[in-house]
């Protein structure tokens, strides 16, 4: 997962004298300013953070006010999306001019109907706009699907991503894993079929955006090693 | 309208519209726009024309316009900033409040649509949205006939729907609302009505779905202006009369007013003549219905069940700017009014955070000061607290008081020890209201005897001599009915006051006189702390023999009922509260007239008691 990772820090906290007297309480509020907005010095938006060590000794800073500057290290989980890199969200709403969808819960993102392949087409089903595949049936975008997409911008103020789903291994992930697993497993029991999907999806959460076809067959062969150690 | 070109494809779908589809519109308005780029404006300016806000529109006219609004909904991915100024002009000049449901629907949505497209319109939009917050000046006076409170429905229902659409789509929306809501917000100088409703909405804002997010700022910024408004109404000056026997002297001054209106039956005249003095004064109405609508939320977060986290963002700015405002008159009853509405939760901590602000060492000597006095008359007039938890606080005061005093062997010197001199204050006016109802119940009254009082009353600091002199009387007439100070032989406390002491210690700010909870003077407000508040006529007192007869408190002493104040003597009618905030007020209807600049209050000096204000403390 390249937009989301962890970045060890070493950072300079400037403390106001009048905070002298609660020195970690006045950092973290420092640090918690960095939270949801997009920092050039670490290169993404800051979404978590962990001190892992506070110097206990401050630079006094000459002036007016002494500020204290105190140094840290610290773990910061960011976010930090590239154009031309995958990204996965939730489809918030779906009208045919565009789709609309939240990255991670707290960014917004549009993908508007010229980055929409063609291969899609906006109906109205139920009472509900879905766009659906010409050519698989089963591969619908709704709203509430979780959708892989491709980066086209990022505006780093207001944390807006546009996005695209012109590549062909964008859309629903739901489908999509699934169709690369019908693909490279066409021999598997309907049973197995049933139960996998869900395997790889926890997995694909857990671990990154974009399995590749290798990556899943090694974690089936894996589960299944680990099924007939049990049996026996 | 302009030509809609339609191609084969298009064609075939559902035709709206006069013969065209909505989509076919959408694509029209998207060639429309980037035409504009390219330098062709022929068309777009038609359409911005459509949008240029106009007087009584014919039906057609408004098929048009929804039209137009629903198309450019669908086209907003090709509006640009720099391109299309006038088009976002036109429609930032739209008022829903100027149309139909229709209009309005179809506006929202491009309003939604621009806020969830780009990230360069969500500021635009919401502060768009926020600006609907208050109807048009030539609107407001309508607001009271019923077509006008339906078309207030109408509009900020659909207001804060699109406001929480937007949120969902576009998660940190919230965020960026905060300050566009605080922004905008009516100074004191705006009309009532206006500011009225602003806060309505603002209240309703914090109530629902997106409140979670913008709560924590929407609160705070509404108790400062809540703040200004109190502190625009401003004090009259620093009295720096004598405050000996005045208490006596209100006492006489005690009349029945049985031709007044129901409401201020019970109404001491002091009050009484200030609050009529407050009548009139636009500044004072304004936060009357201000504070009231504050009240009425807290309700409605209580049964809602969030009362709770309310509070919790409603102390910290209470902290921060209220306890450290110059005698802040009403704002702290929204506090007060949260804390009666839950006594063992929101009640108990208010006194704990008061009595852990006036122990710390780190708060300036004001801060603590003020606490303290906030704490006293807390304590003091919230009939919903038990008497074990003013006990415990009285404990924790006269325990810091005492070792305070137990390692210093200074003479009294008010200036250098306005801490501990204010501390002594409090414990004094926390005991002048509660003394009888501790001492009914044993446990507590063992609990005060054993506490190291009289040493510190005996102490070189002489606080019984810096300590405003009403007070020290009252007390020590409570006490000695009491026989508090078993210890001592003889009560040798009697002649020890020295009243001018007491202007030293609470500085230029005159905190030993300032009892913030002392009687509500806004007439709506107070209907709503009536129930919760103890007056001083309704105290029994430990030497008011005729009371002992009277409503016997429980053994168990966890709780003090309402009982513990009712006095079913004939002072119920004639209230003689001893109104303490009243005194130094000296409202003036009329603005111009009112000054900030100190007075000389010496011209009361000769004054017959029956008008004279009383000097503190007033709330005795």
């Amino acid at each position: 997962m390249e937009w989301l990772k962890v970045s060890k820090a070493n950072l300079t906290v400037y403390i106001h004298p009048s905070k002298s007297n609660q020195v970690s309480k006045a950092v973290l509020r420092e640090l918690s300013s960095l939270l949801f907005t997009f920092s050039e010095i670490v290169g993404g938006v800051v979404l978590a953070y962990d001190v892992n060590s506070l110097d206990t000794c401050a630079k006094i800073l000459p002036g007016v006010h002494p500020y204290l500057g105190v140094k840290l290290k610290a773990n910061l989980l960011l976010f930090c999306p590239k154009p031309n890199t995958l990204l996965e969200g939730k489809v918030v709403k779906l009208t045919q001019e565009s789709i609309h969808v939240v990255v991670l819960g707290f960014s917004a993102a549009i993908i508007t109907e010229k980055d929409i392949r063609e291969e899609f087409v906006c109906k109205t089903k139920k009472g509900q706009e879905v766009y659906a595949s010409r050519s698989n049936k089963r591969h619908v975008i709704k709203v509430g699907t979780m959708i892989r997409f491709l980066v086209k911008s990022f505006d780093e103020e207001i944390l807006h991503i546009c996005g695209s789903l012109i590549p062909d291994h964008t859309g629903s992930i739901y489908w999509l894993d699934k169709n690369l697993e019908v693909v490279s497993h066409a021999d598997r029991s309907e049973k197995k079929k049933r139960i996998e999907p869900e395997r790889i999806m926890l997995e694909q959460g857990a671990v990154d955006g974009e399995l590749s076809n290798l990556d899943i067959v090694q974690k089936r062969t894996n589960a299944k090693r680990q099924k007939h150690w049990e049996e026996s | 309208m302009v030509k809609v070109p339609v191609s084969d494809k298009e064609g075939s779908s559902v035709m709206e519209n006069g013969g065209y589809s909505d989509y076919q519109l959408v694509r029209h308005f998207r060639s429309v726009l980037e035409e504009v780029t390219k330098g062709d404006r022929g068309n777009y300016d038609e359409l911005v024309g459509y949008l240029h806000p106009k007087k009584n529109l014919n039906p057609d006219e408004v098929a048009i316009l929804v039209t137009t609004l629903r198309a450019l909904s669908g086209a907003v991915c090709c509006i640009d900033p720099n391109h299309h100024e006038s088009l976002l002009f036109a429609v930032s000049r739209m008022s829903l409040w100027n149309y139909g449901t229709e209009v309005m629907d179809a506006l929202l949505e491009l309003i939604i649509s621009l806020a969830a497209s780009n990230g360069k319109y969500i500021d635009w939009c919401l502060e768009m949205l926020v600006k609907h917050f208050v109807p048009p000046f030539y609107l407001i006076d309508s607001l009271n006939n019923e077509n006008g409170i339906d078309r207030k429905n109408k509009v900020l229902s659909r207001v804060h729907a699109a406001l929480k659409e937007i949120a969902d789509l576009v998660p940190l929306a919230p965020l960026r609302l905060c300050p566009i809501v605080v922004q905008n917000m009516p100074n004191v100088f705006s009309k009532e009505r206006e500011i009225v409703i602003y806060f309505e909405n603002m209240f309703k804002l914090e109530g629902g779905a997106i409140g979670e997010i913008v709560g924590a700022t929407i609160l705070p910024a509404l108790v400062d202006r809540l703040l200004e408004l109190d502190v625009e109404i401003g004090w009259d000056g620093i009295l720096q009369e004598d405050s000996r026997g005045i208490f006596d002297m209100e006492l006489e001054d005690i009349i029945k007013l049985a031709d007044e209106d129901d409401n201020c039956h019970n109404m001491p005249q002091s009050e009484l003549l200030n609050r009529k003095n407050l009548q009139g004064n636009q500044v004072v109405e304004k936060l009357d219905s201000l504070i009231v609508l504050a009240l009425l939320h807290l309700e409605s977060c209580q049964s809602s069940g969030r009362l709770t986290e309310v509070f919790d963002v409603l102390l910290p700015s209470f902290q921060k700017t209220v306890l450290n405002a110059y005698k802040s008159k009403f704002t702290q009853f929204v506090m007060f009014y949260a804390c009666a509405l839950d006594p063992e939760g929101c009640g108990v901590k208010f006194a704990m955070v008061l009595a852990d602000m006036f122990a710390s060492d780190l708060n300036p000597p004001i801060t603590r000061m003020s606490a303290v006095a906030y704490l006293a008359s807390y304590l003091s007039r919230a009939k919903f607290l038990s008497a074990a938890l003013v006990t415990t606080i009285i404990q924790s005061l006269v325990d810091l008081c005492y070792a305070y005093c137990k390692f210093r062997d200074s003479d009294l010197n008010p200036r250098a020890h306005q801490v501990f001199y204010s501390g002594c204050q409090a414990i004094m006016y926390i005991m002048c209201f509660r003394m009888k109802s501790l001492m009914d119940v044993p446990r507590l009254k063992l609990q005060l005897l054993n506490m190291p009082m009289e040493a510190i009353w005996k102490h070189k600091l002489s606080p019984l001599k810096v300590c405003l002199p009403t007070v020290v009387v009252e007390f020590l007439r409570q006490a000695k009915a009491a026989k508090l100070f078993m210890a001592s032989e003889s009560f040798v406390f009697d002649d020890m006051l020295e009243s001018d002491l007491s202007k030293a210690f609470g500085g230029m700010d005159r905190l030993d006189m300032f009892f913030p909870f002392d009687p509500c003077l806004l007439k709506k407000s107070e209907s709503y702390i009536r129930p919760h508040f103890v007056r001083w006529s309704k105290v029994r007192t430990t030497y008011d023999e005729d009371d002992d007869d009277i409503g016997e408190v429980s053994d168990s002493g966890s709780e003090v009922s309402d009982d513990d104040f009712v006095d079913t003597n004939t002072r119920d009618m004639i209230d003689d509260d001893l109104m303490v905030t009243v005194e130094d007020l000296d409202f003036n209807p009329d603005l111009n007239k009112m000054s900030i600049t100190p007075k000389n209050s010496l011209k009361y000096g000769r004054m017959p008691a029956r008008i004279r204000p009383s000097t503190s403390p007033e709330s005795l």
